[in-house]
């Protein structure tokens, strides 16, 4: 044979799968919330979206371009980012700190520790904590579906207790519903349980995920909440645990690899949850639980290295 | 019907439908052959026949006096042209014996024993080791020091490797198929050679016919059975078949003896069956050549120190997509960088591979999606090996178990960022070794 023959080490063939698939894969999956997102917050939700998923992207290129790096925003990671965090706010906050919200999720989020794959934390999630203290009555302006200014459940909740929110409904039935389907005010992405589920279907079916993390976070959230008397049902439909659950408590690169890890993070994370909640100073929670599991993440990889085969027990 | 099955592993696309009906064919012995001077895992043999010699059909002519070692024989009759360094499919060149062929296909006198169950494990051993036979799966370890397990182990089982998991390759399943009945023999041998009572052939499911024909050969066969696995990548590994056969575990860096059992695969059962009933050694062996660069995909018996080249022009290859020459199967085969290198015992198969079915994919950063770690077939945490290698950390790689890899290459395969964790596992190993020796 005249022609150049490649030599490298086996194995010689690789599963068609590229980190574009697995990226792309939850964009996709995430275009039914957008599509809820559009349908109920209108114009406010296509002009957050936008906003973020374009400085998300400009951003990334650029932070690659001065770091002397490939520009890889193909890869599709930063839409995601750009995505989730329009999802993490309200849909009034004005474009200019959505920018500000985007770039630094990009930014600090993730290129300061060396782009896609060295980041500890979720990158979105950073960019809603750094708002919120920044631009806090910004952050926390949220408007029901109908237009007008209010607070979230939660937030009613928090202030005025659980018959006020029955109020605002009517009865628990119609908030059940509403909350499924997505009638309600909140971050942008929060609102529709329903859309939520079907992207997360869409995820796990493409093995992109596992049921590890998502069922155990919600299953934690639900048992103490209705051990503590709450109404369950109520707060796992709400302040955006479904979404934290299936999208970002899932997030390849800042959450546990294995199984046992996964569980571990579902259950402290809906743990914290549980406590932010009843106890700390915000209605919510999902936030704040995520980014504090994904502080402990390394060290859960640690101590949930698989036991080798054939081996006994290594603890590293 | 049970499947048996271990934890881990993949489904690569089999692409065993290339080739996986045609009949063996035997493929011409060549005008010249090369034969390396080595063709197991040990040490390197002495020549035993000078240029100009004329050699027959199964001649020795290398051996050696090393514990680790299996001689071997001309595949041709004819002269000894050179004994030179020679392009080798396992690693650069070797010492090799050039032969060429007169044609005449004379043999040597043939030492054919009658009755084998008249032998002691002793004299049997002699006769597989003088018969050059070796692991002809791939791995080529000398089989009379595989068939002589330590005295202090008890070993009670033999465990027969059918599943060929690489995808491509038929040559075993095609030898199951036409020469069953030689192969069902050579267990036999085995299991006297041994003096134990149990074998289990381990097939993969999706080779029915295989399974079929070996199941009715051994029904009046008191002690062996076809155990039916399922078919996932790398089910042929040796700690995957024992524990998917008999859910026994063998205990890390330990061999298969520990826990009572050895294992052989399908082409080497053959081939001591050859040697001990018909005084064959090994001068020939069944591989399959294929690969989307292959216009013609076949399974063929081949002289040994024929060339790739030859085998190639034959079944028509297309030298335009071809992008890379495998020896051995796309997981765990050698990259070859001529076509000039021979068929030696271990090459079960030659693959013409192009860019199509490789997927190449440029490496990116790990996205810790923990994929390596659901695949790996030995437990390990193979996203660790690439970045270890990168900052020279050996000492911390031998801490996740890097000796413990089997090397079966599932999470490389698996990797969305197409990580070099094989390679990270390779260069980690021989620094390990390395370390080790001092
Ligand atoms: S680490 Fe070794 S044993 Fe595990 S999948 Fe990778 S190559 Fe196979
Ligand atoms: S499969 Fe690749 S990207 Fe995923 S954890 Fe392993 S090395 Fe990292």
């Amino acid at each position: 044979m005249n022609k150049k023959l490649r030599v490298s080490p086996s194995p010689h063939i690789r599963t068609k799968e590229t980190v574009e698939n697995v990226m792309w894969d939850v964009v996709i999956a995430l275009t039914p919330a957008i599509l809820a997102a559009i349908y109920f917050f209108r114009l406010g939700a296509v002009k957050v979206l936008s906003v973020s998923i374009i400085t998300a992207v400009v951003s990334e290129a650029i932070a690659q371009k001065l770091m002397g790096r490939k520009i890889q925003i193909k890869d599709g990671s930063a839409i995601i980012t750009g995505i989730l965090f329009a999802f993490v706010v309200p849909p009034t906050l004005p474009w200019w700190i959505t920018m500000i919200g985007a770039g630094v999720s990009i930014i600090l989020g993730k290129m300061v520790f060396g782009g896609l794959g060295h980041n500890v934390f979720n990158p979105a999630l950073i960019g809603r904590a750094f708002l919120l203290a920044s631009w806090p009555v910004a952050m926390t302006s949220w408007i029901g579906v109908d237009g007008k200014a209010g607070p979230t459940i939660l937030g009613v909740l928090k202030e005025h207790g659980f018959s006020k929110v029955l109020d605002m409904f009517g009865n628990q039935g119609a908030m059940y519903t509403k909350l499924f389907l997505g009638n309600v005010g909140g971050s942008l992405g929060e609102t529709s349980v329903l859309a939520l589920l079907i992207g997360a279907g869409y995820l796990l079916y493409k093995k992109q995920i596992t049921w590890h993390t998502p069922v155990v976070y919600i299953g934690t959230v639900f048992v103490l909440m209705w051990i503590f008397g709450q109404d369950p049902l109520m707060e796992i439909m709400s302040g955006g645990l479904i979404l934290g659950a299936f999208f970002m408590a899932t997030d390849m690169v800042t959450t546990p690899y294995t199984s046992k890890g996964k569980i571990l993070f579902g259950l402290g994370a809906g743990i914290l949850v549980v406590w932010i909640r009843l106890k700390g100073g915000y209605p919510e929670g999902v936030a704040y639980s995520i980014l504090l599991m994904n502080g402990v993440t390394p060290l859960i990889n640690m101590y949930t290295r698989p036991r080798i085969f054939g081996g006994v027990k290594n603890n590293g | 019907m049970k499947l048996f099955t271990f934890k881990g592993g993949i489904h690569p696309p089999e692409r065993k439908e290339l080739a996986e009906d045609k009949e063996i064919e035997v493929f011409a012995a060549p005008k010249v052959v090369y034969i390396p001077l080595i063709q197991h895992i040990g040490s390197p043999l002495d020549p035993l026949v000078k240029v100009g010699d004329e050699v027959k059909v199964g001649q020795k002519i290398g051996d050696s006096k090393g514990f680790m070692s299996a001689p071997v024989h001309s595949s041709v009759s004819g002269k000894v042209l050179k004994i030179v360094k020679h392009p080798f499919p396992v690693n650069g060149y070797a010492n090799s014996v050039i032969i060429e062929n007169n044609g005449e296909d004379e043999w040597i006198e043939s030492k054919a024993v009658d009755d084998y169950t008249k032998l002691s494990s002793e004299e049997l051993l002699g006769i597989v080791r003088e018969n050059g036979i070796v692991g002809l799966g791939g791995a080529t370890f000398p089989t009379h020091i595989k068939l002589n397990p330590p005295k202090d182990k008890v070993i009670d089982t033999l465990v027969i490797n059918g599943a060929e998991c690489e995808p491509y390759l038929n040559a075993d399943n095609r030898l199951m198929i036409e020469y069953g009945k030689e192969f069902v023999e050579g267990v036999k041998i085995i299991l006297h050679i041994l003096g134990i009572k149990k074998a289990v052939i381990g097939i993969e499911e999706n080779k029915e016919e295989a399974i079929e024909k070996i199941q009715n050969l051994v029904a009046n066969e008191d002690g062996i059975e076809v155990g039916v696995l399922k078919t996932k990548y790398p089910q042929g590994g040796e700690k995957q078949l024992i524990k998917a056969l008999l859910d026994r575990v063998v205990p890390s860096k330990k061999l298969p003896s520990e826990v009572g059992v050895v294992v052989q695969n399908v082409g080497t059962a053959k081939a001591i069956y050859d040697a001990v009933v018909k005084g064959k050694p090994i001068v020939e062996r069944v591989l399959t050549v294929s690969g989307l660069g292959v216009k013609t995909p076949k399974n063929l018996l081949v002289r040994i120190g024929t060339q790739f080249k030859e085998i190639l022009e034959s079944v028509g290859i297309d030298e335009e997509k071809t992008e890379k020459l495998i020896m051995g199967g796309p997981m765990m085969g050698l990259a070859q960088f001529t076509d000039e290198v021979p068929v030696i015992k271990g090459t079960s198969g030659i693959l013409a591979l192009t860019e199509k079915e490789m997927n190449s994919y440029e490496s990116r950063s790990c996205i810790s999606c923990g994929k390596c770690v659901s695949v790996c077939p030995m437990n390990l945490m193979p996203l660790m090996y690439a970045k270890l290698a990168r900052f020279k950390e050996w000492g911390e790689m031998d801490r996740y178990n890097l000796m413990d890899c089997i090397e079966c290459g599932s999470c490389q395969f698996i990797c969305p960022s197409n990580r070099p964790l094989t390679e990270g596992i390779k260069i980690g190993k021989a620094k390990l070794r390395g370390m080790k020796r001092k």
